[in-house]
C-alpha cells in the first residue's frame, strides 16, 4: 500500500512524464479542450431554452422531466451507441458530454429565472419596458448567479466525464486509466484518477472564486 | 446500424440477471447513503460551523470523476462489488446530505417550538415532526439520488462489474449495438421505474401535503 503511493508520488512528478506527445501537458490540454468545448456547445443550446421556459413559464414541466430523464442517461451507453452508429470520430464524445451538460444548464438557469420576485418583473413591465428588454435587463441579470452555477456544474460534470474519450481511442487524462487498466499498470491508472480529479476540483474552486468575486456587491443573492 | 431482435430473445434471462444485479448495486448505495447522510444531516443542521465543512467535503467528493472514483479505491477493495457499491454511496451522498440538511432547515421554528413547549423531548421532536416535515424535501434528494446511481452504475463495468454497463462494453468490442441499445432502454426502463415508485412511497408516506394543496 505504501510502496504504491511512493509509486504515484514519482509517476506524478516524473519529468519525462510530462513533456511529449504523450505527455501529461499534452493530454491535460486535450482534456481541457474536449471538455471546453463540450461545454460551450451545451450552454448554446441549453441557455436559450432556459431562459425562455423561465421568461414564458411555459414547458416547465419539460424542463424537469428533462433533467432527470439526462441523469438517467447512461454515458458509457451512449457513447459507445453513438460511436457504433457514426464511425471513430470526436461526436460520440461530443454527443455524450453534451447531453450531460444540457440538463444541468437548463434546470438551473430555470430555476434562477423562477426566483426572480414577481413584484420587481411587474415593476419593470409598469414602467413600459418590453418583454425583451425585461428578459434582458430584469431577469437574466438577477438570475445570473445560479445561472453560473448550473454552468459550474455542468463543466466539473464534463470535466469528470471527458475522461471516456480515451475508451474510444481518443486523448485526455482519461489515456492514462485505460491504458493502465489494459496494462495492469495501477500506478499510470491511479495517476491518471488523480489528476481527473484535481483537475475537476481545482476548476469548480477557480470558478466559485470568480462568482464570489463577480456578485461581490450582491450579498444574499447567491444561495 | 441494426437491432437484432432474435438477440434479444434468446438473451432474455441474462438481460433480466444484469437488470437484477444493476438495481441491487444502486439501491444498496442509496441505502448506504441514506444511512450515512441522515446523521450527519442532523448534525450539520444542529450545529452551525460543521453545516460548512460537511456539505463543503461532500461537494469535494462530487467533484471526483466517477470512473476515478472506482479506481481509486482498488487498492482498498479490489474488483469487487464493494468497490460498486462504496463508489456509488460516495456519489448520492452530496445530494443527500444537501436535501437533508435543506429539508430539516425548511421546519417552521414555530413547530418545533409548539412540540417542545407541549413536553416532547428533544429526539421525539427529530423523528416524528422534524424529519416527517422534512421528508418531501429529503425524497426529492432520495430520488435524484436514486436515478443518478442507476445510471451511474454502468461506469463499474471499466472494473468488471457495472450491472447493464457489461453490456455496453460486449456490444463494442464486438461491434455489434443491439446489447448497448438494450443496455440503454433497459437502464432508462429500471431508473423510470424507480423513481415512480419513489414518487408513490412519497404520496403515501405524506398525506398531509395534499389537504394543504386542495386549500390553496
Amino acid at each position: 500500500m505504501y510502496e504504491l503511493f511512493t509509486d504515484l508520488g514519482s509517476w506524478l512528478v516524473g519529468s519525462q512524464q510530462w513533456t511529449g506527445g504523450d505527455g501529461i501537458g499534452h493530454r491535460l490540454a486535450e482534456h481541457l479542450q474536449y471538455s471546453l468545448i463540450a461545454t460551450l456547445i451545451a450552454a448554446a443550446i441549453a441557455l436559450p431554452v432556459g431562459l425562455l421556459i423561465g421568461h414564458t413559464g411555459r414547458g416547465a414541466f419539460l424542463a424537469i422531466n428533462l433533467s432527470s430523464f439526462g441523469r438517467a442517461l447512461p454515458t458509457v451507453g451512449l457513447v459507445v451507441l453513438v460511436f457504433l452508429a457514426s464511425g471513430l470520430s470526436m461526436t460520440p464524445v461530443y454527443v455524450a458530454l453534451v447531453a450531460l451538460a444540457v440538463p444541468a444548464i437548463v434546470t438551473n438557469t430555470y430555476a434562477g429565472m423562477s426566483a426572480v420576485d414577481p413584484e420587481v418583473r411587474d415593476a419593470a413591465r409598469g414602467q413600459g419596458m418590453r418583454g425583451h428588454q425585461v428578459l434582458l435587463q430584469v431577469e437574466l441579470p438577477l438570475a445570473l448567479p445560479l445561472i453560473m452555477t448550473g454552468l459550474r456544474l455542468a463543466l466539473i460534470q464534463v470535466v469528470s466525464t471527458a475522461t471516456i474519450a480515451a475508451y474510444v481511442s481518443f486523448g485526455g487524462l482519461g489515456r492514462y486509466v485505460f491504458d493502465g487498466l489494459a496494462q495492469r499498470d495501477l500506478v499510470q491508472v491511479l495517476g491518471g484518477a488523480v489528476l481527473v480529479a484535481v483537475l475537476a476540483v481545482a476548476l469548480d474552486l477557480a470558478l466559485a472564486g470568480l462568482q464570489r468575486f463577480l456578485f461581490r456587491h450582491r450579498r444574499g443573492a447567491t444561495a | 446500424m441494426t437491432i437484432d431482435t432474435s438477440w434479444i430473445g434468446s438473451h432474455a434471462g441474462e438481460l433480466t440477471s444484469l437488470s437484477v444485479s444493476h438495481l441491487q448495486a444502486a439501491l444498496s448505495a442509496v441505502l448506504f447513503g441514506l444511512l450515512i447522510s441522515l446523521p450527519l444531516a442532523v448534525v450539520a443542521h444542529r450545529i452551525r460551523p460543521l453545516r460548512g465543512v460537511l456539505l463543503g467535503l461532500s461537494n469535494v467528493l462530487f467533484t471526483i470523476p466517477s470512473i476515478a472514483i472506482f479506481v481509486l479505491l482498488l487498492p482498498v477493495s479490489g474488483l469487487t462489488r464493494t468497490t460498486t457499491v462504496i463508489g456509488l454511496t460516495i456519489y448520492t451522498l452530496v445530494v443527500l446530505l444537501r436535501n437533508t440538511v435543506e429539508g430539516l432547515d425548511s421546519v417552521p421554528a414555530r413547530t418545533k417550538e409548539a412540540a417542545v413547549a407541549m413536553g416532547t423531548r428533544p429526539l421525539r421532536v427529530l423523528l416524528t415532526v422534524e424529519l416527517p416535515l422534512a421528508l418531501p424535501v429529503i425524497m426529492a434528494g432520495v430520488r435524484i439520488a436514486t436515478v443518478m446511481s442507476i445510471s451511474l452504475v454502468s461506469v463499474a463495468t471499466y472494473i468488471g462489474d457495472g450491472g447493464l454497463g457489461q453490456l455496453f462494453t460486449d456490444g463494442f468490442q464486438r461491434n455489434f449495438p443491439t446489447p448497448v441499445v438494450a443496455g440503454v432502454v433497459l437502464t432508462l426502463l429500471l431508473a423510470l421505474l424507480a423513481d415512480a415508485l419513489l414518487v408513490a412511497a412519497q404520496y403515501a408516506l405524506t398525506p398531509w401535503t395534499r389537504t394543504r394543496k386542495q386549500r390553496a
